[in-house]
């Protein structure tokens, strides 16, 4: 039974990073607007799943136009990943002002009703758009870097069997890591980044030292939403279909990285991202396996909450959180 | 016109005679126009304004209850939409129980539950399992079916099986706060659905995805109750049982210790509230209305199956607090039955009527984006409009405030009951 | 602050009553008279029309929409005008079930073409049947939905426990699996169908290596087609609807497991060659449907459906049409039993039952006791192509 496990772990663990990567970022969407305004942005799933839609509208006109295919396919991906960035931030943006900026010095919750409304009608809207020129919302892309990759690792040892990669996961990895990197740089070191900190701790205090608030809540707005528009392009990508009702389930686990990680922190976010990803994937592959068929695959989601709740038992503010001392 | 006005706002009798008229004219149209959602819809608004006239709380419980009783099923029950509208009827009583049951631990213990569906599911299994042949499975004693005579029983057990689990989903509430709790309630409620789907084997318990149909129906001297406007009665009972235990229990010692604990945790510590029992007892009594009305919705239905329980359902059941006013228990009341009526039967009907033009040919709507398919769009939209326009909630939750002098004088206590009765 | 409250209150208060008063003039106009003096009757549909499993929902809708558009002018001639009511159920039994009460209050529906969920058609149908309206589903393959004897409970689609053992003869005969590993979705119609497949195909002999569930909405896969990469089966079956199962055979293949896949009528969808492109080869499925291409009506059926819709046909949209062709020739015969008098819902309900040999697009239909259709034999499909519809491969009677 073990040797079964570990044959299949390097396979697991490269499945398993290829989805984490994908909760990591859109786990920092909803990561940096909760750390500035304390508000679990439930429609941040939407965005992501519109820069899915959108990115995959424009690859699907650029292959139509017969000179853009003579450009390398990474040029033309790169493209379409800054233009849906572009548009999803500002679409975060917009959606900071109508529905989450009058509610700011509402109670708490309440801004949780206009999250779902938004999520509703984005879901809508997209998939009204999409029936109108496809026909259908179950919309395919175009196929971009199929490739398989087989690594050898069973040269490495000889429990391990061989993996295999998509050519559209080291783009994935790639691209995500560099977003990750880039705003870990930008938040820590630029002034920008330095009055989103500032907000983040004390808004009040912040606007005093001549931070512009509302300038920041945007910025951070568009930031996060860029990043989960173009998390939705490489994942049109990286599966290939896509529809108007995967941003529930992935902004859900997305947000359970977040807090896994401890929510508000970056870097946490992207390590509760990772580790739910391969922890779901090992799951799914070992689970009936480790329990002799009683639990099968479809028990990888109590799984990945039980290890959640467990972490959060232990140690209440995430992993990489910080413990909050309570003013008194 | 404003002298007019200040006189209704202030004079017992014109408004008793307003509500008087309104009632009657409502209820006469709901009975001559049957179809008339709008008629329907009055009436129960009458509810709304007979709360915010200057009654004492007697006068408007039984006025409430004579509306509710008598007026609403002898008017309606002329036509055919009779069942239509008790079922409208008994699916609020059902979430507007839910949603206190949510409000105790949200709006007054200020714990965020994102997995509030799960005692829900719990109660409906609870009878579900036993009032078929799915029991036989696993039980080594016992006759299943159970008689339908057993669903009185079993609204206590739900009560107490969901009860139960609210304690165990307390249990790691202890230690995490906050957004934490969320995810922490969240996974709980996944939990429960995901095994609730999956429990058919290795022993067959929950009928898995495939759900447990033909439950017996409840039965009470020799009847069984299979229609709605049965149904209505029960759920009406049970939800003023659930009012009244609300009321008790948020002036109670209790009550305010959950308050106290939402404002300030250590402080509330500091003043002696006992932090862990406090917090168990909100899960447990918010846990244990829902687990009622579990067992009252799997009687109604004949059929329970996971699709039921969703996240999304959690989710609307906390939408309906927000959007009544956190802690606030007219609110809550008045958040829920709009939600449920909106949802199952003015947006069906307004997408029926915005169907029947189009297709009439009085203006043309492409396939697209048929009005049938917009029922979530406009469910959305209108949570938006509503958050942005009541930020505090439709019937925002009132605390008392007492002056300096009052509390020297040792006369609070006299305060608080005027407070109480004012409130309704 | 009280006034203000009152003052408004008083306000919308009066403009309720002149809406209902508006409303009354309205209600009352709404007669059963329709434009023309003819008498109104109404189908309606019960789908999810909005949420995660809308597409399917909403072919259903079209498919019967079309049938009855085709057949307004017929019923024009005996005097009546028809028209189609179309509910969204949102794949929720307590929606359903509310709106089924509708349905039963609206006294010109004569019939009803749903569920899609038999989860949602199980609760539902209680409601139909006290109010006797005829309910032809198109697509709840749950035993339960028949097996409760109700008399107005009919289905055209084929049971679980008639596919499931179907496709087991299929493949552990003709394509000879012995290793076979099965995956379903955890909804109703993945484990009914996997259930039946699996206690069929061990009866048969061959081996169930695997026995494993995914979640519906996801995307990826890989989990469990890892375990069917180290179990190596020789023969996959898929008990789930299409959106899942193309990604789920596109992802297998890009793991290099180029075994045969086999699925039931879920599968049978044009969006499954689109999402899987060329990995659908190899693919078989079972279906009740009889070559849609091949027959006449079958080919004029997918033509008009282009054309009035702009939309490529779903496996679902034929059996929607088929249902609302059931009803209204169940209605039809009312109608003319009763002497071109408007029938009572029992008398339609009970044409429909005693129908006898309908020739549908996709089927025939006649009805045993339960509502369980006569002509419910199975088909099966092989994709060699990236191309949809799939070839025809072989028939295999209703046991």
């Amino acid at each position: 039974m073990l040797n079964n496990i570990l044959e299949s772990i390097p396979q697991v663990a490269i499945d398993g990073l290829t989805l984490g990567t994908v909760y990591a970022v859109i786990a920092l969407g909803y990561t940096m607007v909760y750390g500035i305004l304390e508000l679990i942005n439930f429609a941040h799933g939407e965005i992501f799943m519109t820069g899915a839609f959108i990115g995959t509208a424009m690859l699907l006109l650029l292959t139509g136009f017969g000179w853009v295919s003579a450009l390398p396919a990474i040029v033309l991906l790169i493209t379409v990943l800054l233009l849906t960035a572009l548009l999803t931030g500002l679409l975060g943006m917009g959606i900071e002002r109508v529905a989450y900026r009058p509610l700011r010095n509402a109670p708490k919750l309440i801004p949780l009703i206009t999250a779902i409304g938004i999520s509703f009608l984005l879901q809508d809207l997209v998939r009204f758009i999409a029936e109108l020129k496809k026909g259908n919302y179950i919309v395919t892309g175009p196929s971009l870097f199929t490739h398989q990759i087989k690594i050898h690792t069973s040269s490495i040892s000889s429990i391990f069997n061989d993996a295999s990669i998509k050519t559209s996961f080291i783009i994935v990895l790639v691209s995500a890591v560099i977003m990750m990197v880039v705003l870990d740089f930008f938040v820590n070191k630029t002034r920008w980044g330095m009055a989103m900190r500032a907000v983040a701790q004390d808004r009040d205090t912040a606007s005093l030292m001549s931070v512009n608030v509302n300038k920041v809540i945007s910025l951070t707005f568009f930031i996060g939403s860029a990043l989960g528009g173009a998390t939705g392009v490489l994942f049109a990508v990286q599966y290939g279909t896509i529809d108007p009702y995967i941003g529930f389930i992935l902004g859900l686990k997305a947000f359970t990285a977040a807090v896994l990680g401890g929510i508000g922190n970056i870097r946490g976010a992207m390590l509760g991202g990772l580790l739910l990803g391969v922890m779901e994937m090992f799951a799914s592959a070992n689970l009936s396996l480790l329990t002799g068929g009683v639990f099968g695959a479809e028990y990888k989601d109590v799984f990945a909450f039980i290890v959640l709740i467990a972490v959060l038992i232990f140690k209440p503010e995430g992993l990489l959180g910080k413990p909050v001392a309570e003013k008194v | 016109m404003k002298i007019w006005l200040r006189k209704y706002s202030e004079n017992k009798l014109y408004q008793g005679l307003f509500l008087l008229l309104f009632i009657m004219v409502t209820s006469l149209s709901l009975y001559l126009a049957q179809k008339s959602v709008v008629a329907f819809l009055l009436l129960l608004t009458s509810l709304l304004l007979l709360y915010y006239t200057k009654f004492s709380n007697a006068i408007k419980w039984s006025a409430g209850l004579l509306v509710l009783v008598v007026l609403l099923p002898l008017s309606a029950s002329g036509g055919d939409a009779y069942e239509s509208y008790m079922e409208v009827a008994t699916m609020v009583g059902i979430y507007i129980s839910m949603a206190l049951g949510l409000n105790i631990v949200v709006g007054m213990a200020g714990l965020l539950d994102l997995g509030f569906v799960a005692f829900f599911a719990v109660g409906a299994y609870t009878y579900g399992i036993f009032a078929t042949g799915q029991a036989a499975n696993f039980m080594p004693f016992g006759h299943y079916p159970l008689s339908g005579n057993s669903f009185w029983v079993f609204i206590l057990l739900g009560c107490f099986a969901a009860a139960l689990f609210g304690i165990i989903l307390g249990i790691p509430v202890l230690r995490v706060k906050g957004d934490y709790l969320a995810i922490v309630t969240l996974g709980f409620g996944e939990i429960i659905r995901i095994i609730f789907n999956n429990l058919d084997k290795p022993v067959n318990i929950t009928g898995g995805a495939m759900g447990i149909p033909s439950i017996t129906p409840p039965r009470i001297f020799g009847i069984d109750l299979v229609n709605a406007s049965q149904f209505y009665y029960v759920v009406l009972v049970i939800l003023i049982f659930t009012i009244f235990t609300v009321r008790r229990f948020e002036h109670s010692k209790i009550g305010r210790s959950w308050k106290a604990v939402r404002e300030n945790e250590i402080a509330a510590q500091a003043m002696g509230v006992p932090l862990v029992r406090t917090k168990l007892v909100a899960f447990a009594v918010g846990a244990s209305f829902s687990g009622m009305m579990g067992v009252v919705f799997a009687g109604k239905q004949t059929f329970v199956d996971p699709t039921s329980f969703t996240l999304l359902e959690s989710i609307t059941i906390l939408v309906m607090v927000i959007l009544g006013g956190m802690g606030s228990v007219p609110g809550v009341i008045l958040g829920a039955a709009v939600m449920t009526i909106l949802n199952l039967q003015v947006l069906t009907e307004l997408t029926n009527w915005l169907n029947e033009l189009s297709t009439s040919g009085t203006f043309v709507i492409p396939d697209a984006v048929s009005p049938a398919k917009m029922q979530r769009l406009l469910f959305g939209a209108l949570l938006i409009i509503f958050a942005l326009y009541r930020p505090k909630g439709l019937i925002p939750a009132k605390n008392p405030v007492y002056k300096m002098e009052d509390l020297s004088s040792g006369n609070v206590i006299q305060l608080t009951e005027k407070k109480q009765s004012a409130e309704g | 602050m009280k006034m203000r409250k009152s003052m408004s209150l008083l306000l919308s208060g009066s403009l309720a009553l002149t809406m209902l008063a508006a409303c009354g003039k309205s209600s009352s106009g709404s007669s059963s008279e329709g434009s023309n003096g003819s008498k109104v009757i109404k189908i309606a549909t019960q789908t999810p029309l909005s949420g995660g499993s809308a597409t399917l929902g909403e072919a259903i809708k079209l498919g019967a929409q079309m049938q009855l558009d085709e057949q307004k002018d017929k019923f024009k001639k005996l005097g009546y005008e028809l028209k189609l009511q179309p509910y969204d159920d949102q794949g929720d039994p307590k929606k359903g079930v509310a709106n089924a009460q509708l349905i039963g209050a609206d006294k010109q529906i004569y019939g009803v073409v749903g569920h899609l969920n038999s989860g949602v058609a199980i609760p539902s149908s209680e409601i139909y049947e006290k109010y006797k309206i005829p309910m032809v589903s198109p697509a709840n393959t749950a035993t339960e939905v028949t097996d409760r004897n109700l008399q107005s409970v009919n289905r055209i689609c084929g049971r679980d426990d008639y596919q499931g053992p179907a496709g087991a003869e299929y493949a552990t005969g003709k394509l000879g699996a012995k290793k076979i590993f099965v995956i379903q979705d955890k909804t109703a119609y993945g484990t009914g169908l996997a259930d039946a497949f699996k206690k069929s195909a061990e009866e048969k002999g061959a081996k169930i290596v695997g026995y494993e569930g995914i979640t519906v909405g996801e995307k990826d896969f890989n989990g469990v087609i890892n375990q069917v990469l180290s179990k190596k089966p020789d023969l996959v079956f898929f008990g789930g609807l299409y959106s899942e199962g193309g990604l789920i055979i596109k992802q297998a293949r890009e793991k290099g497991i180029d075994v045969p896949f086999m699925g039931g009528d879920g599968l049978d969808s044009s969006t499954l060659v689109e999402i899987a492109g060329k990995s659908v080869k190899n693919v078989f499925i079972t279906s009740v449907a009889g070559d849609t291409e091949g027959t006449e009506t079958g080919k004029k059926f997918a033509g008009n459906y282009k054309k009035k819709f702009n939309k490529n046909i779903e496996s679902y949209s034929v059996y929607g049409y088929d249902s609302m062709g059931v009803v209204l020739k169940g209605l039809e015969d009312a109608i003319k039993e009763n002497g071109k008098k408007q029938p009572t819902r029992e008398q339609v309900m009970k044409a429909v039952r005693n129908l006898k040999d309908f020739q549908g697009a996709v089927t025939k239909v006649s009805f045993d006791s339960k509502g369980d259709n006569d002509f419910a034999k199975f088909f099966v499909y092989k994709f060699d192509d990236a191309k949809y519809p799939p070839v025809f491969d072989a028939e295999i009677p209703k046991k």
